[in-house]
């Protein structure tokens, strides 16, 4: 058997029609602010016609291999078409293809990496656009999570499915199809409050900046864990109480979705139960604590409450892969950026829209480092690892460290391909910063430190660096397997 | 009584010899030489054919039989003969089983698959073990009002905290009642006052959590053994790791399947499992076998059981326990050393038979032999204790009655004295035997 090409075609025929619809509404919220839509409503007009063209191809049953190139091809097509609009408008930085590229392909993988240099000089459809594919790609990670990735046991997919078994969702939709449309429908409703939280503020007078527009791209970008800001100093341009409000957002959108469900049903003994939430919770609030000590002895603010809430979203948008700011942590002591930096590497619970390694994986690994040291003493005894009592099987833990291995070797081969590719265009990064812009890429996190900082841009590294890290952003977002098992020979032959 | 049995294996022929002189016993059993046999050695009624077979059945009488106890060595033919027999007629049906699982589904529903009582092989062998290791585990054990209540029995050993101590300084569970004391030849029935005395064994009534807790808090701290060692996963082994676990032990459990193993590890999250063969004389030194404080063998067979035993004696261990499966080498195994050997076969056969010999009503539970009941009764509106408290009508009943637990909805309320018993209310009493009738008659 050779991978069915028609079939697989043909599906990504039909994701790629269905984007004309969010083009469609970035070119109404450009007529709104009385821009021009015709660089959105070309585009939708091509997604549509080339998107119904391809899905007229024959089409077969899903097969493992159909799947994983399908999953592999739709986040490098999505941000294709993502990227013509960027072209299209041509403001600023966005004369240059690669450049609106890598603002597609971060957007898409909900990195939050922008070459962004001065915001104004851009339209509102423009960056209205930007935040609604992130969303996008939160959604679209979502529905890949339980409906496809938990069928070919990829990466934190089956991790979703250990998860789904004790959830009882499975019960309650025996179908993959019915499970998805859960899920979907409570990103929907999460995104949906946090809009309507932030309006609340505003016309509270607590958020005085925080108005419909921003309120919306600000939740579009907070509940998929993704964030792009049309503002240039991201959530330090709003009031403290806005901040607040989207620290939760980022801690939601990176808890598992199918937790959450069980907490709209009421079942809140599940969050006393999950071990990974626990885990991940006490994770960045220790960090977060630490975080707000070095702060402290720093004298970075006057006083406690900005102390503790810059600390804990600084933390909150790193860990859960966010990639907001409040403030330049850029200009923070080595303590505080070195802790920030190793932040980039827990991710949030398996099933969310969180990037990076997940706080299952460290979890797993670090069991599996426990087991190792009591079997060197008791080289006889059989231990299961078990995550919140339940057995998770050796195939799966055996994954889960290659994983990270794997991870943690991609980022430091990029990190020396940024250092001395950086260093031949005599751009001075320094080493910290091309490990941060490695990690802050490839982990899906967004603003690095350096020139690349939170409130600094891509723009100023070579076009072949930024080719390189599209790729990798690419690669890290769909958990890297599925991209190299469509390289190996195998997949290929029959 | 009139008494079929059905299968005259080991079991079966050990409870047929024991009831056979005081009650008329039929035994029914596929295997022509053991029922010739069976017809020479006892006076008992042999019959050839099968079990399942509802001809047969009815050949023996099962009609106006009594009891019917299914012992083949089969866990399914005996659940299908007791379900057979409750089709045709009302005789009381009592099933062996190995399995625990099937004992599991049968608690879920009474009388499901038409057994009325279940004895289950494997899980009352890893009770025994686990009296032996020095727990107490309760000597009698009913459930009452659909597994809200339970009645349990208790023998206190010298050394126990609760020796010596008032009712009312042991009393420290919320949802317990201290029913009765068996002192001697005597029953007491105790105030707050009342002294335990090592050698009493304490009647308790209240929820199944409070009957453990008790048992735990019978022995003594100090004098437990720590270090478990269990020698084979089989059932027994499995079910007697987990009776361990279930009162706060870690033991270790020695296999040699790889896949079984895993399987134990799996299902036991308090015990180390460790995968090896119990021979093996360098896991032996490795693991410290040695310093163990029991070492018990549940291995497949006598033979394997036997030698671990001896080895781990060897070793040092304090304590061996061995399962034997042929119950007549349990004396030989105590003679070479074994410190104690458990026989499941015996064990259920002495189990069936206490039962056969104690059961009068379905829900009625006998004391020492039949010296006293507990009962569960239901309220009438129309009855002389609805709607009063406790202490008053308790009063005019005669002396010897506790009112153990209360059920009320699906709920269980502890009963004091100032409690007033509802109309529909579930009431489990402990009473002498000598007032049972008179107390019938009042409530």
């Amino acid at each position: 058997m050779t991978v069915d090409w028609r079939t697989v075609a043909s599906l990504v025929g039909t994701v790629t029609k269905a984007l004309a619809l969010p083009l469609a509404v970035s070119a109404g919220v450009a007529l709104l602010y009385r821009e021009s839509a015709v660089p959105f409503l070309l585009p939708a007009l091509g997604s549509l016609l080339v998107g119904l063209g391809l899905e007229r191809l024959p089409r077969a049953e899903l097969g493992i291999r159909e799947a994983f190139l399908m999953v592999s091809l739709t986040w490098l097509v999505v941000a294709l078409v993502g990227a013509v609009p960027f072209l299209l408008v041509g403001s600023g930085v966005f004369v240059s293809p690669v450049d609106a590229v890598f603002e597609s392909m971060s957007g898409i993988t909900t990195t939050g990496a922008t070459v962004i240099e001065s915001f104004d000089a851009h339209p509102r459809g423009l960056l209205f656009w930007r935040q609604l594919i992130q969303w996008l790609g939160g959604l679209g990670i979502l529905v890949l999570a339980v409906g496809l990735l938990s069928q070919l046991e990829v990466g934190g997919a089956q991790l979703m499915e250990t998860e789904t078994r004790t959830q009882d969702v499975t019960k309650l939709t025996p179908r993959i199809a019915g499970t998805a449309r859960i899920i979907g429908g409570l990103y929907v409703g999460l995104t949906a409050l946090v809009v309507l939280v932030l309006l609340g503020l505003n016309l509270a007078g607590l958020a005085p900046r925080m108005g419909p527009y921003d309120a919306v791209a600000h939740a579009l970008t907070s509940v998929s864990t993704a964030g792009f800001s049309p503002e240039a100093e991201s959530v330090g341009a709003f009031s403290p109480a806005a901040q607040w409000v989207l620290t939760g957002a980022m801690l939601l959108g990176a808890t598992n979705f199918v937790l959450l469900y069980a907490l709209t049903q009421g079942r809140f003994r599940r969050l006393r139960e999950s071990e990974e939430l626990r885990f991940y919770l006490g994770l960045v609030l220790a960090t977060a604590a630490v975080l707000a000590g070095v702060l402290r002895a720093d004298g970075e603010f006057a006083s406690i409450e900005p102390t503790l809430r810059h600390a804990l979203f600084q933390v909150t948008s790193i860990v859960t892969t966010t990639g907001y700011a409040t403030v330049d942590f850029d200009l923070w002591s080595p303590a505080a950026k070195h802790l920030l930096f190793l932040g980039m590497f827990v991710g949030g619970m398996a099933g969310s829209t969180t990037c990076s390694i997940k706080s299952f994986r460290w979890l797993v690994a670090a069991k599996t480092l426990r087991r190792d040291l009591f079997t060197e003493i008791h080289p006889d005894a059989v231990r299961p690892i078990r995550m919140g009592g339940e057995v998770v099987d050796e195939g799966t833990v055996r994954d889960v460290n290659a994983y990270i291995v794997l991870s943690l070797l991609i980022f430091a081969f990029l990190t020396v391909f940024v250092v001395v590719e950086t260093a031949d265009s005599g751009l001075g990064v320094t080493e910290f910063d091309a490990m941060g812009i490695a990690a802050a890429t490839f982990l899906n996190i967004g603003p690095a430190f350096g020139a690349a900082g939170p409130y600094g841009s891509y723009a100023g590294l070579s076009a072949a660096t930024k080719w390189v890290l599209v790729v990798l952003m690419w690669v890290g977002r769909i958990e890297i397997v599925p991209v190299l098992v469509v390289l190996t020979p195998a997949f290929w032959r029959s | 009584m009139r008494v079929v049995i059905v299968g005259a294996g080991e079991v079966g022929s050990s409870i047929a010899a024991s009831l056979a002189d005081s009650h008329d016993v039929v035994v029914i059993d596929n295997d022509a030489s053991l029922v010739d046999e069976l017809t020479y050695d006892q006076d008992v009624l042999a019959i050839h054919g099968d079990g399942t077979d509802l001809d047969v059945l009815r050949e023996a009488g099962i009609g106006e039989s009594d009891m019917l106890i299914a012992s083949t060595d089969i866990d399914e033919t005996n659940i299908v003969i007791c379900g057979t027999a409750a089709i045709c007629c009302d005789a009381f049906t009592i099933a062996r089983v190995k399995r625990p699982q099937f004992l599991r589904t049968w608690e879920q529903k009474q009388g499901a698959f038409g057994v009325d009582f279940m004895v289950c092989t494997d899980l009352l062998a890893a009770q025994t073990i686990v009296g032996v290791i020095g727990l107490p585990t309760a000597q009698d054990v009913d459930t009452f009002a659909d597994g809200l209540v339970q009645m349990a029995e208790f023998e206190i050993p010298a050394e126990s905290p609760v020796a010596n101590q008032t009712v009312s300084e042991a009393d420290r569970f919320d949802s317990l009642t201290f029913a009765a004391i068996i002192r001697e030849n005597e029953i007491v029935i105790p105030t707050g006052g009342t002294t335990i005395r090592p050698g009493d064994e304490v009647v308790v009534i209240g929820s199944p959590d409070s009957a453990r807790e008790f048992s735990a808090a019978i022995s003594p701290e100090e004098t437990r053994p720590q270090d478990v060692v269990i020698v084979g996963g089989s059932e027994v082994g499995y079910q007697v790791a987990r009776l361990l676990e279930q009162r706060g032990f870690k033991p270790r459990l020695v296999e040699r399947d790889p896949n079984r193993a895993r399987w134990l590890a799996e299902q036991l999250p308090g015990t180390t499992v460790l995968e090896s063969d119990a021979t093996d004389q360098s896991f032996l030194e490795r693991e410290r076998i040695g310093d163990a404080d029991v070492l018990l063998a549940t291995l497949e067979n006598d033979q394997q059981n036997l030698l671990a035993t001896l080895l781990a004696k060897r070793l040092g261990v304090d304590r061996t326990v061995a399962v034997v499966d042929t119950g007549a080498f349990a004396d030989l195994f105590e003679a070479v050393g074994v410190d104690v050997a458990v026989s499941p076969r015996e064990a259920t056969a002495e189990e069936i038979t206490r039962f056969t010999r104690a059961r009068r009503a379905e829900n009625v539970s006998l004391i020492d032999g039949d010296r006293a009941e507990v009962m569960e009764v239901e309220v009438d509106p129309d009855s002389a204790i609805a709607g009063r408290p406790i202490a008053e009508f308790v009063r005019e009943l005669p002396e010897g009655v506790v009112v153990g637990a209360i059920t009320r909805d699906g709920s269980l309320i502890t009963p004091r004295g100032d409690t007033v018993v509802e109309a529909g209310d579930h009431v489990v009493l402990f009473a002498d035997a000598v007032v049972v009738d008179a107390i019938a008659a009042a409530i």
